[in-house]
């Protein structure tokens, strides 16, 4: 540096302040830079990743279905959800960092050699070693890194099998087996995790001791070369100097082929999980936005061999024709073939040979468009996805976004940019938003005529009534349903006339605000209105002290904690000596099993004194148990005239002077307003049903059904029961609610080829019967007559089709008309007495 | 009607005579006590046995379905107990159960009467006393009716 400064003249302040000026340019152009080949490499790595994980997710909509029975969803969702996530990382690094740590390494090794040729061939000497050693040692390294992956992917496979075997797990009490099984797999990849420990930290110290010996080198060499007078100690300085510029960017070099090694194996390991062979082609889900013509022409099964997974014979070489009108009875055992003939049809089972086609195309190569809308298959196996009810069942129209949103503004550029980065990241642009519901497909208009075709679709299916009770139940959304809640005057006072006209008055007592509800409990009374379930709970209300106020002022303290000291007497004497699991605590709604010893303990403080001798929270506590009493339901005798004139007494002081927060969250009982925190059973009955039988009980539901048909609220209501959220896979939904659903669905469909694979055998005969003919006599009215195929659980409704084809181990032994058939009287017999 | 009424008028049932008065008020705690309108069914014939009745006041009628028409086979009164076979040896109802006045009754779940037994065995030492008795009774006549029906002959 001492020879460029040499011969300047000019002022040095000046030259000083330039300088400085230009290390401050360099710096800021040098941080611009990186900050956009940061960006850069980021965005590049994102939309990577992005592409990737499309790719793996468009394959696993394309595996063939005998794939699904290998592998676990968990390890597929793993694989794409994290194990490719260090490549899109990398994807940027995979070009930046070489260009850049190699440049500055050769730079540095570049100064060192023009400083002094033996101590830069000495630096170069090491820097070979380096870059040979360290990779090797890494291989073990890599070894180690892929089995960390497997394991890992293992272990979230295991999980979820926990997660959905659980019932399976505590039946049989192996609890114990999966716990060995959990912590087996742990200590594996703990032994795995700590061994790459150890690797790393052993190739890290060689790795640090190599790159310290050529400083030691240069010391030692060079400086014996200096004492010599063999070399000129300012440059011996600079190469050291320019030395520290050197192990940094090899290091990162090193880890970064590691890196890129790494990848290398991940990207492997998940792409042959997903190289399949039999992906369906790309253009069989290709999207499909026009209506599909019907199909005109028959189904052709020609010398179709089905076989299982161990390659068993499900069905010997059968060949056959289905018309497009036609209804077909196939009856057998399960396990005869009929029901493998019906899984080929639905494209869940692919055959072994021989094809099925329409119009010459096998039908695993005829667009998804046309075998999944114009054919509709439907087994036991149901599946629901997270969601509302409404969701669930108009999943089978969305095959396409159908209408061409228009965005404005602000929203307009975010999507513009949105579709750009999509196309970017080569995504397919569908928008969500659009409106993917394929009305006309199911019959109808539009939105608004929707109900019209899923009602008597789910007549059919005959879970109309359950429907309806799920609404009942339900709680409505206020904003969506406005129709509902402006009817409900007229719908309460339409219930009142007709429990009047059959008689039943007596059976439900209104809230009536100035008198006591006897069938309400006496913490409702005071309260009258329901509690807006996110702003407040009765625990905190009861220790708000605008309520405490308000019972002191009345004076209901003292009587309502006389009355909890009775009832905690009461119950104390009746549970003490009981186990706590026994099912007689589900009776005790005022307190929980573990509270009785705490107020056994207490009574014997309290008794015989006066209000005060109690704590605070010792009287809350007494308090809290008046609350829940009901007189009719209890039946200690605890309630006077007198007492329930003070409580709709204090039910006026409450609300005369009631704080604005709490006036927030409480709605008040109010025979004009819907009370959008209460069921809808509760808003239309608007009081309280005595307890009756199960007769009564019936005869109020149907009365509440006529009352919302004559006021044409039965949309309505239907609504608000497919506003039901079926919760995780549909669990929230019984069994037999989800199959009749699934069966409702595909009819939603109006396809020309129903295949149904004995869709409902969580039902009873009867009910199963019932379905049946409904569905055979109803699809038949609308005009297109469709094709049935429909794998009977046994011979009694046979009747009802053209065509019945009777399979035995697998072959087709008879395929006849049912008048011929009949006739066959042995055979009949029999498969009637199924 | 109170709890302890109930206790009283459980007491009163042959089947739970002998069971200690706080053990009846805790059964009667733990069951619903139910209304039925005269003419209304408390169960029916067919249907599955899910609980047992103790009457607290009113009347009923046993009816069983024979085809085509129902025959009355029994009145049930205050303090009787119906519906008890078909907890006991879980068959649906054997007849139908039709108030002929206005009929409280108090429902003990087939659950609660169950338990009840396992708690105190006393009660189902009462029980089979009372089956025994009601078998001797049917034997009985079995019998009585196979003579009338041997005598002619001889």
């Amino acid at each position: 540096m001492s020879s460029f400064s040499k011969g300047w003249n000019s002022d040095r302040v000046q030259m000083l302040m330039a300088l400085s000026g230009v290390f401050l340019a360099l710096v800021v152009l040098n941080g611009l830079f990186k900050f956009y080949i940061n960006t850069y490499k980021g965005r590049l790595g994102e939309r990577m990743l992005r592409r990737i994980r499309f790719e793996l997710v468009d394959r696993v909509l394309r595996f063939p279905p005998a794939h699904f029975k290998r592998v676990r969803a968990a390890e597929i969702a793993t694989m794409v959800k994290d194990e490719v996530e260090p490549l899109g990382g990398f994807t940027g690094d995979a070009f930046v960092q070489p260009a850049l740590l190699g440049g500055q390494a050769l730079t540095a090794l570049a100064f060192i050699l023009m400083q002094n040729f033996w101590l830069g061939m000495i630096a170069f000497a090491i820097v070979v070693v380096q870059a040979v050693v360290i990779p090797k040692m890494r291989k073990r390294l890599l070894i180690l890194g892929r089995q960390r992956q497997l394991t890992a992917r293992e272990l979230s496979g295991r999980l979820s099998e926990i997660v959905d075997g659980i019932h399976t797990i505590r039946g049989h009490d192996t609890s114990n087996l999966e716990r060995a099984d959990i912590a087996d797999r742990l200590g594996r990849i703990f032994a795995i995790r700590y061994d790459l420990y150890q690797w790393k930290f052993m190739v890290k110290f060689i790795n640090n001791f190599l790159a310290q010996v050529t400083p030691f080198l240069f010391y030692a060499i060079g400086g014996y070369l200096a004492l010599q007078g063999r070399i000129d100690i300012g440059q011996l300085v600079a190469v050291i100097g320019a030395y520290k510029d050197l192990p940094g960017p090899l290091k990162e070099l090193i880890d970064w082929d590691q890196a890129r090694q790494d990848v290398q194996i991940k990207y492997a390991q998940v792409s042959e999980q997903f190289d399949v062979d039999g992906l369906s082609d790309r253009k069989i889900q290709e999207v499909f936005r026009e209506p599909v013509p019907r199909l005109a022409s028959p189904l052709v099964i020609t010398s179709l061999v089905l076989t299982d997974d161990s390659n068993a014979p499900l069905l010997n070489h059968v060949s056959l024709e289905i018309a497009p009108d036609e209804t077909v009875a196939i009856l057998g055992d399960t396990g005869s073939g009929g029901d493998a003939l019906a899984e080929a049809l639905g494209r869940v089972l692919w055959p072994a040979s021989g094809r099925i086609t329409i119009d010459g195309n096998d039908i695993r190569e005829v667009p998804e468009a046309i075998t999944g809308r114009r054919i509709s298959y439907v087994s036991s196996d149901t599946y629901f996805f997270h969601g509302s009810l409404r969701d669930n069942l108009l999943y089978v129209l969305k095959h396409a976004p159908l209408t061409d949103v228009t965005y404005e503004g602000a929203d307009a550029r975010t999507f513009r940019k949105k579709v750009g980065e999509t196309i970017s990241a080569g995504n397919p642009v569908l928008d969500l938003n659009s409106d993917w519901i394929d009305y006309r497909a199911a019959g109808a208009s539009g939105p608004d005529d929707l109900l019209k075709v899923i009602r008597p679709v789910l007549d059919a299916v005959t879970i109309s009534q359950d429907l309806f009770e799920l609404a009942l139940r339900s709680m409505v959304d206020v904003d969506t349903h406005s129709v509902m809640t402006e009817q409900i005057v007229k719908v309460r006072a339409a219930l009142r006339d007709r429990l009047e006209a059959e008689g039943l008055q007596d059976v439900v007592e209104s809230f009536e605000d100035g008198s006591y509800n006897s069938l309400a409990s006496v913490g409702e009374n005071i309260l009258f209105g329901v509690m807006k379930s996110e702003l407040m709970t009765s625990q905190r209300l009861a220790e708000h002290p605008y309520f405490r106020q308000v019972l002191r002022q009345t004076g209901l303290v003292d009587t309502l904690y006389n009355m909890g000291l009775e009832i905690a007497e009461n119950m104390v004497e009746l549970f003490r000596d009981l186990p706590p699991d026994h099912p007689f605590f589900q009776q005790l709604t005022f307190m929980k099993a573990e509270d009785i010893p705490a107020y056994e303990a207490l009574l014997p403080k309290l008794k015989g004194h006066s209000a005060d001798k109690a704590s605070q929270e010792e009287r809350a506590n007494i308090i809290r148990l008046s609350f829940a009493y009901i007189e009719p339901r209890h039946r200690f005798g605890l309630l006077t005239a007198e007492l329930m004139e003070m409580i709709v007494a204090a039910r006026a002081t409450f609300y005369a002077d009631i704080p604005p927060e709490l006036n927030e969250a409480i709605e008040r009982y109010d025979p004009n307003h819907f009370m959008a925190s209460a069921s809808l059973m509760d808003n239309v009955l608007f009081g309280r049903i005595s307890l009756q039988d199960a007769e009564t009980s019936d005869q109020i539901r149907t009365i509440i059904q006529s009352v919302f048909r004559d006021l044409e609220l039965e949309d309505h209501v239907l609504s608000i029961g497919l506003d039901f959220q079926v919760g995780a896979q549909g669990r929230r939904l019984t069994n037999v609610q989800r199959q009749k659903l699934n069966l409702a669905r595909a009819l939603l469909k109006r396809s020309d080829y129903f295949i149904f694979n004995r869709p409902l055998p969580a039902l009873d005969q009867r009910a199963q019967e019932t379905i049946i003919h409904n569905i055979m006599t109803d699809l038949h009215e609308e005009g297109h007559k469709p094709a049935i195929i429909w794998v009977l659980p046994n011979a009694r409704m046979s009747e009802l089709f053209d065509r019945i084809m009777v399979f035995q181990n697998g072959n087709l032994v008879e395929n006849t008309t049912f008048a011929e058939f009949a006739d066959q009287k042995s055979m009949f017999k029999q498969l009637v007495s199924y | 009607m109170l709890l302890k009424d109930e206790v009283e008028m459980l007491r009163r049932v042959p089947l739970f005579a002998k069971i200690a008065p706080a053990k009846l008020k805790l059964l009667a705690f733990a069951s619903e006590r139910l209304t039925c309108r005269e003419g209304q069914n408390l169960f029916r014939q067919g249907d599955a046995g899910d609980a047992a009745y103790v009457v607290l006041s009113g009347t009923a009628d046993v009816l069983v379905d024979s085809g085509d028409s129902e025959i009355k086979v029994a009145e049930v009164e205050q303090n009787s107990i119906v519906g008890e076979i078909a907890i006991l040896c879980d068959v649906s109802r054997t007849a139908t159960v039709r108030a002929t006045t206005r009929l409280e009754v108090l429902k003990i779940s087939k659950d609660n009467f169950l338990d009840l037994m396992n708690d105190f065995p006393d009660m189902a030492v009462e029980i089979m006393r009372v089956l025994a008795d009601r078998l001797n009774h049917t034997t009985m006549e079995l019998s009585l009716a196979r003579s009338r029906e041997h005598a002619p002959a001889n």
